[in-house]
């Protein structure tokens, strides 16, 4: 029983994490058609932000303020991931629309160059940062079961995002106009919505919540330059699996993918509950190609 | 192919052809030893670069699995390598893992031509796998490149965890000779390397009649307005799984003579980054000319072992900064640009034969 739960905690832990870092994704993607591979070098971003906060809080702020330190580093992440998003969107990106693959390729090259930046700056090796006292230890809800505060923070933070999220798109102006511009992007145009503003906003949007992963990120272990690369095609097949332009497509598609995976992983080892969570995913998509939940659309491409 | 009329310009690059040609063939009369060993290895990758081609500059199909397609052909001949080296017995690093018998599916890697044959068969059947449930479902574009990418992750994670069969993270090494010859010997490195630019020559050739024929047609109008193609009643399912199978198979071969040449093969060369890499050799030289992949793969690995090792940061740079140029300002490559300047003046494409979207 206790062994069920606690897998069953793992899996939703794996798939809030994986969650956060898809949600960015799915979003530009969804809008945009773009395919980000920074999106992963912007995790990384995150992280690093965690990073210099604490050292600033260490280095200028007595001692009892330094467990304060990650309610700044939040936003502090969301905020820079941000503006190199938007800086990113503005000088590269709006070249690339309606050039999917292009897409893919040149972000690439500006993960790579921003991955090599982080090392020159901060070095190769992993850095660590001390996650603060009140998130040490866990809620024991049995004997032999600790759910430790850390991955119930992660879980907590992706549903903040998560609401957040959907009252911008559901219940803003911007995010009406957004979902219009996704729907009908000429159609949109016509009626006057800034559809380059709009890119430029959500794009940015997506890069802070991939700044906020990494924030999470630094909790559950050191980071490194290469951090973004180990979650980056994970999220991807999130985005695959869960179908674009919906966040609810995106919600499950993570849920899926984390229980599956500690499923096979408790039941075979890690390397062959990878592989047969591929196989499932390329076996669901012959049922629903389009993924999960996709948009309805007339249109044929 | 029909047998085109010779024009000055078609002599031209028959006879640039054959000038190359020419040059790979005596370059071991005048470069040494060394560097002709680097020469095959940079071979291998052109031939590499013509399957890739073949699937993205003519079908509009990006794979970046191919490293996996070349690793599984290089495992292939590393196994048959490796059980040469150790005379049939089990190889070192099963010792190591504690497992004290040849595993089955080894065993008949002892036999070289059934190596060779499945160096080829194995990539191809996962392609032909993969490529049956992805493009029967019009799963393609993006979606299509994710799960390449996702396979190279499963494949390579496989490959590192199960130790005792597939050697680990070291990959398989340590061989002697292949068929009796050693693979010291100058001299099996020299025909090693004329085999090697025999292979690439085929292949050229090889790419060059897929093109050139009906099934070629069909390719680009697939790459150009693949629901026209199905509108007119052609299948495009069937042709992109048969060209994908085909690059697949390719690419396979060309591992097989990688390994021959470097001696080593490991997770590693057939991750993420190397099969991305291999997608950048062929945007450089010009996707949609063959001749533009094979040079693109040749000089970038050229360019890699002359700057990498002296300055190893500033490549990564270099690098990263060449994707976004290439794709922002030269989506033909080299190649894109050479042509530019020739016909500037001789031939304006009419708008509505364009491309419009070259790689959607």
């Amino acid at each position: 029983m206790e062994v069920y739960l606690l897998q069953l905690f793992n899996g939703l832990s794996i798939s809030s994490i994986l969650l956060l870092v898809a949600l960015g994704l799915a979003i530009t993607f969804g809008l945009m058609k773009v395919i980000n591979m920074a999106h992963g070098e912007l995790i990384m971003i995150g992280a690093y932000s965690t990073y210099l906060t604490q050292n600033l809080f260490n280095d200028y702020l007595p001692e009892s303020m330094f467990d304060w330190y990650f309610v700044l580093a939040v936003p502090a992440s969301f905020v820079i991931a941000f503006i190199f998003g938007l800086i990113l969107e503005m000088s590269l990106i709006r070249f690339l629309y309606g050039r999917p693959l292009d897409s893919l390729l040149a972000t690439w090259g500006v993960g790579l160059v921003l991955q090599q930046l982080a090392r020159s700056i901060f070095g190769a090796p992993n850095v660590a940062v001390t996650s603060p006292s009140w998130l040490d230890g866990g809620m024991k809800i049995m004997d032999g079961t600790l759910l430790p505060y850390k991955r119930l923070f992660i879980i907590a933070l992706v549903i903040a995002c998560l609401v957040s999220m959907y009252f911008y798109i559901y219940r803003s102006h911007e995010g009406r106009r957004m979902r219009a511009v996704m729907q009908n992007r000429d159609m949109a145009a016509c009626l006057g919505v800034s559809t380059r503003r709009v890119d430029a906003m959500t794009f940015a949007i997506g890069s802070g919540i991939a700044g906020v992963a990494g924030c999470a990120l630094t909790l559950l272990g050191p980071i490194g330059p290469s951090l973004g690369t180990y979650y980056i095609v994970d999220a991807f097949m999130v985005v695959v699996l869960g179908g674009v332009g919906k966040l609810v497509g995106t919600v499950l598609g993570a849920t899926g993918i984390g229980m599956f995976n500690t499923l096979f992983e408790y039941w075979t080892n890690a390397s062959l509950g990878k592989v047969l969570v591929f196989v499932c995913i390329v076996a669901f998509l012959q049922w629903k190609p389009m993924g999960l939940v996709a948009m309805r659309t007339r249109s044929l491409d | 192919m029909r047998l085109q009329k010779l024009t000055p310009q078609r002599l031209w690059i028959l006879l640039g052809y054959t000038a190359a040609a020419a040059a790979l063939f005596s370059a071991p009369l005048f470069v040494s030893d060394f560097r002709l060993n680097l020469l095959a290895k940079f071979l291998a990758f052109a031939i590499v670069a013509l399957g890739l081609d073949l699937i993205w500059g003519y079908t509009g199909i990006l794979s970046l699995g191919h490293g996996i397609f070349f690793g599984l052909g290089a495992y292939a001949m590393a196994m048959y390598l490796k059980l040469e080296a150790s005379g049939g017995k089990p190889p070192d690093f099963m010792g190591w893992s504690g497992l004290k018998e040849l595993p089955l599916f080894w065993q008949p890697f002892q036999h070289f031509g059934f190596a060779v044959v499945m160096g080829i068969a194995i990539p191809a059947l996962l392609a032909l796998v993969l490529g049956y449930f992805t493009f029967r479902n019009r799963i393609r574009g993006v979606y299509f490149t994710i799960l390449t990418q996702a396979l190279v992750i499963i494949t390579t994670t496989l490959l590192v965890g199960q130790q005792a069969f597939t050697g680990g993270t070291n990959g398989v090494t340590g061989y002697s000779s292949l068929l009796g010859f050693s693979l010291g010997s100058p001299d099996t490195k020299r025909a090693l390397y004329l085999i090697t630019v025999v292979v690439l020559i085929s292949i050229f050739v090889l790419c060059r009649f897929v093109i050139g024929s009906r099934f070629g047609k069909v390719l680009r109008a697939i790459r150009d307005g693949e629901n026209r193609v199905r509108f007119i009643g052609y299948n495009p399912a069937t042709y992109q799984m048969v060209v994908f199978t085909l690059s697949a198979a390719i690419a396979g071969l060309a591992g097989m003579l990688f390994v021959l040449h470097v001696g080593i093969i490991s997770p590693s060369m057939l991750g993420i980054v190397p099969s991305i890499e291999m997608v950048l050799w062929v945007a450089i030289g010009g996707r949609g000319t063959l001749i533009g992949a094979a040079l693109g793969a040749i000089l970038m690995n050229w360019a890699k072992s002359e700057f990498s090792t002296a300055y190893p940061e500033g490549w990564l740079f270099f690098m990263g900064a060449l994707f976004v140029v290439v794709v922002v300002f030269m989506p033909k490559g080299v190649a894109g640009l050479v042509g530019q300047l020739k016909f500037r003046r001789k031939r304006r494409e009419p708008e509505h034969e364009r491309v419009r979207n070259p790689a959607v």
